[in-house]
């Protein structure tokens, strides 16, 4: 054979073309076929939809960046789960979108961080972290007390999360899907959050957190 | 996964593996024409190019690599097939407590073909520590709160789980009791230190009673009483009539603001008469406690701790009020 390699040592286009394809075989192995896994797409016997008002709560988790240093996925590891609790599944997360799983730990893991302090303490944690944690190196966020809710796109949000999870939400006994929300749900979620502090958003996002797996 | 998902992986991970395999050999054989270690036949700038092999070392590790790769294969499985070990890192598609539970149980049985890591490690664990908390847990809290050794485990363990509210001294702050005084809200014996950790508290929650009072004058002067219970000089027109109005404190705090505990009753109102302050005793703060109300909560740590470990956290915050 005459030396072919020579073809892919002279011809940029074609040699870019062989790495990608060398490079796709290991996504279209690990990461394809779970998008055909069942056990991704039934959601835990407790898995409950956000209120509008976690659903607004979880917005402001995503805007202040929590997830930069706050992951919500708790590895199956003993020195994990005596910490922070049953290891997380995948059919706790089947609604999120986005994951919020992070990647980084600078703050503790809060995938299961729901009843574990009061609202009291989380109002005193957000605005100064310091005044319970004193070595904590958490920004603190003040303004959460002070910024209202104005509600206008939350029945938005929520219907697109019925849209988003239409294939994955539970099933009545006939097998026919239950959306996440109601119609009236979705029209009385502006009136659900008006007026409310960021801070009590951002509370009843992170006290709802974690109690799907019973 | 389906019968497709799982031929598709087989399919991709051999394919390459011989791929890469069959990669290595092509180029590990010489198509130049010339020499190993003779000159190409072209020079730029006297920089000869020299037809050289790859590196003896460099190939053999890529060989290797495939080798090994069959032999992961074989012990870790692939496509479905859950290889030789029957390894899984944990249970994933569980949908409740129980159903993991109840896989635990059957992965762990010595026939079940199934190796779940995690279970192993909690299973190897709970053999070594369990006989450790079973001996704490048929001991008496007082009995723990003067061994050493287990106050020193509680205190690990207040720690990791308390010491957010309670503070790593167990002093408390603004809001969160201080566990180290004799000053409780629902009780300092063992048994009940041990159920507040269980099942926790939630304060029946002081109402906010500046409407009820009449307006910020009956604030200031129900204020005025209750620091005046503690000893402390007030205005005494002010206290005066701020007892008057006490009588609508008085359910919870008791008529002479000795606190519900002291009464026997459970909402976990504070004793008035002694100089101990959840929330701070100025003036200032007295009257925003009264204006807005206050609603101290505990979470429960039966489920998340089990009793075992908070026996043990019971016996530490036990310790810490016993001189």
């Amino acid at each position: 054979m005459k030396n072919a390699h020579e073809k892919v040592e002279k011809n940029v286009g074609l040699f870019f073309l062989f790495t990608v394809f060398a490079i796709s075989i290991g996504g279209l192995v690990e990461i394809t076929p779970l998008f055909f896994q069942k056990e991704l797409a039934t959601p835990v016997d407790n898995l409950k939809p956000y209120t509008a008002l976690q659903m607004e709560g979880r917005d402001i988790y995503i805007r202040e960046g929590c997830s930069n240093c706050h992951s919500q996925m708790i590895r199956p590891f003993r020195a994990e789960t005596e910490r922070y609790g049953h290891y997380s599944v995948a059919g706790e997360h089947v609604w999120e979108h986005p994951f919020l799983w992070g990647s980084k730990r600078t703050g503790p893991d809060l995938a299961r961080v729901g009843g574990r302090y009061s609202d009291a303490w989380h109002i005193a944690h957000l605005t100064d972290p310091r005044s319970v944690v004193p070595e904590s190196n958490m920004p603190a966020y003040k303004w959460l007390n002070t910024n209202t809710l104005d509600g206008e796109l939350t029945g938005k949000k929520l219907s697109t999360f019925n849209f988003l999870t239409r294939n994955r939400s539970h099933k009545d006994e006939n097998g026919k899907a239950i959306p996440l929300y109601t119609q009236a749900e979705i029209d009385g979620a502006k009136e659900a959050v008006k007026g409310k502090t960021e801070m009590s958003a951002l509370i009843a996002y992170l006290q709802s957190l974690g109690h799907a797996l019973k | 996964m389906s019968n497709f998902w799982n031929i598709w992986v087989w399919v991709l991970t051999l394919g390459s593996l011989v791929g890469c395999f069959l990669l290595l050999r092509w180029c590990l054989t010489n198509f130049a024409g010339v020499e190993e270690g003779e000159s190409m036949g072209h020079s730029f700038d006297g920089i000869e190019e020299l037809n050289n092999p790859l590196p003896k070392w460099w190939s053999t590790f890529f060989l290797l690599t495939i080798v090994w790769a069959f032999g992961f294969i074989a012990l870790y499985g692939l496509g479905g097939w859950s290889g030789l070990l029957g390894w899984k890192s944990s249970n994933q598609g569980i949908l409740n407590l129980a159903e993991s539970k109840a896989k635990t149980l059957e992965y762990l049985k010595a026939d079940s073909g199934v190796l779940v890591q995690y279970d192993r490690e909690v299973a190897a664990a709970d053999a070594k520590y369990g006989p450790i908390f079973d001996a704490y847990a048929a001991r008496s809290i007082e009995d723990l709160a003067t061994d050493g050794e287990a106050l020193k485990v509680g205190q690990r363990l207040f720690i990791q789980n308390c010491s957010q509210c309670h503070g790593s001294d167990a002093r408390g702050t603004t809001g969160f009791p201080n566990l180290t005084d004799k000053d409780w809200l629902y009780g300092g014996t063992p048994e009940v230190i041990k159920e507040t950790i269980m099942n926790g508290r939630i304060a029946t929650g002081m109402m906010a009673w500046e409407g009820a009072l009449g307006g910020d004058q009956g604030v200031k002067e129900v204020a005025a009483y209750v620091i005046s219970l503690s000893g402390r000089s007030v205005d005494p027109e002010l206290a005066k009539a701020g007892k008057g109005k006490f009588a609508l404190c008085a359910g919870c705090h008791g008529s002479e603001g000795q606190g519900s505990l002291a009464l026997g009753l459970p909402m976990g109102a504070p004793n008035l008469t002694d100089n101990t302050w959840l929330y701070g005793g100025s003036k200032r703060v007295i009257e925003e406690s009264i204006r807005y109300g206050r609603a101290g909560v505990m979470p429960p740590w039966k489920d998340i701790l089990g009793e075992e470990k908070v026996h043990l956290i019971s016996a530490y915050v036990y310790s810490l009020s016993q001189d």
